[in-house]
C-alpha cells in the first residue's frame, strides 16, 4: 500500500472507529450520507453534495435541536471525508477500467 | 466560524501557539489552522498526514502543479477560502500570477502542458459531477499523464474535497490577500504538518 493510501486509511479508521463524542454508528451514517436523525440528515447531505450553500441557519438548526458543537464537528468531518472518499474510489475504479489493474 | 469551539475551544498551549503566529506573521490565524488544531487527534493530525503526503510527498507533479490543482478543485467546489489560499501558494511556487489566474479562468486555453491540462479537466469533472468514467481517464492518459500522475492528482483531489467542504460547512472567514500571502509563505517553507 502506498504512503498516501496508508495515511488515508489511518484517517478513515480514526474518524470512524476511534473515540468520539458521537457514536460510531452516527459517524458511519454521516460518512455514508445515510440514515441520520433530522436535522443532521439535511446538514450532512448538504456537506456532501453542495457545501458552498451551507448557511448559519443550517448549523443553528442542528444546535437548536440539541446537538452539541463537538458532535456537529465530528459529523461534519465524517460527511466531508465520506463524500471525498466516494469520489476518490469512483475515480480509481475508472482509472483501473481504463489502464488495467496496477 | 459557525462553531464556537473551533474559534476558542483550544487548549492553553494551542492558544499560546496562535498568539505566537499572530505576533510573527502580523496576520490573524487562518480558520483552517484553528480547525486542524482543534481536538487534533480526531481530525487534524491524521488529515495533515494525508495532505502532507499528497502535496509534498514524492510525485512527478511539482509542488506548484499540485497547489494549482488544489486551487482548481476549490474553485470547482465554489470554496472561496480554499481558492484564494491555494492560488496564493501556487502563484508563489510558480513565481507567475498569470499562469494561475489563466488556469482558473479558462483551463482549455491556459499556458500549461497537455498532461496537466487534461488532468485538471478530469479533476474538475470529478469535483463538479461527483463521478468520472473510464473514457475520462483514457483522455488523460492519451494526453501524456502517467497512471501514477493520475493517482497522485486524485490524492490531491481527495484532500481538497475534504478541506473545502469543511471550510464551507464551518464558515471560514475569508481574510485579505496579506493573510493568504503569509499562509502561502509558510506552506511552501514548512508544508502541511
Amino acid at each position: 500500500m502506498s504512503d498516501i493510501e496508508q495515511a488515508r486509511q489511518a484517517l478513515l479508521k480514526r474518524i470512524l472507529e476511534g473515540a468520539g463524542r458521537s457514536s460510531v454508528s452516527e459517524r458511519r451514517a454521516a460518512f455514508d450520507n445515510l440514515d441520520l436523525a433530522t436535522p443532521l440528515d439535511a446538514l450532512i447531505h448538504k456537506i456532501a453534495m453542495h457545501a458552498h450553500r451551507i448557511t448559519d441557519e443550517d448549523i443553528n438548526v442542528a444546535k437548536s435541536a440539541g446537538f452539541s458543537e463537538n458532535k456537529i464537528f465530528e459529523i461534519a468531518v465524517c460527511a466531508a471525508v465520506g463524500e471525498a472518499s466516494r469520489q476518490h474510489d469512483t475515480a480509481r475504479a475508472a482509472l483501473e477500467a481504463a489502464a488495467g489493474k496496477d | 466560524m459557525r462553531l464556537q469551539i473551533l474559534d476558542s475551544g483550544h487548549s492553553f498551549g494551542t492558544k499560546a501557539l496562535f498568539a505566537l503566529i499572530r505576533t510573527v506573521s502580523r496576520q490573524p490565524v487562518l480558520d483552517v489552522i484553528k480547525v486542524v488544531k482543534y481536538r487534533a487527534d480526531f481530525y487534524g493530525n491524521p488529515m495533515s498526514a494525508v495532505t502532507q503526503e499528497a502535496m509534498r510527498g514524492p510525485s512527478q507533479w511539482s509542488v506548484g502543479e499540485r497547489e494549482l490543482m488544489a486551487a482548481f478543485i476549490a474553485k470547482a467546489n465554489q470554496c472561496d477560502f480554499c481558492t484564494k489560499a491555494h492560488s496564493a501558494v501556487a502563484q508563489r511556487a510558480y513565481g507567475d500570477k498569470k499562469k494561475v489566474s489563466g488556469v482558473l479562468s479558462d483551463t482549455s486555453i491556459a499556458a500549461v502542458g497537455e498532461p496537466l491540462r487534461a488532468t485538471l479537466l478530469m479533476l474538475g469533472k470529478l469535483t463538479r459531477d461527483h463521478t468520472v468514467n473510464a473514457d475520462d481517464m483514457r483522455a488523460v492518459l492519451a494526453a501524456g499523464a502517467s497512471r501514477q500522475q493520475i493517482e497522485d492528482a486524485l490524492a490531491v483531489c481527495f484532500a481538497f474535497n475534504v478541506i473545502g467542504r469543511l471550510a464551507d460547512a464551518f464558515g471560514f472567514f475569508v481574510p485579505g490577500p496579506e493573510a493568504f500571502e503569509a499562509g502561502a509563505k509558510y506552506l511552501l517553507a514548512r508544508g502541511y504538518r
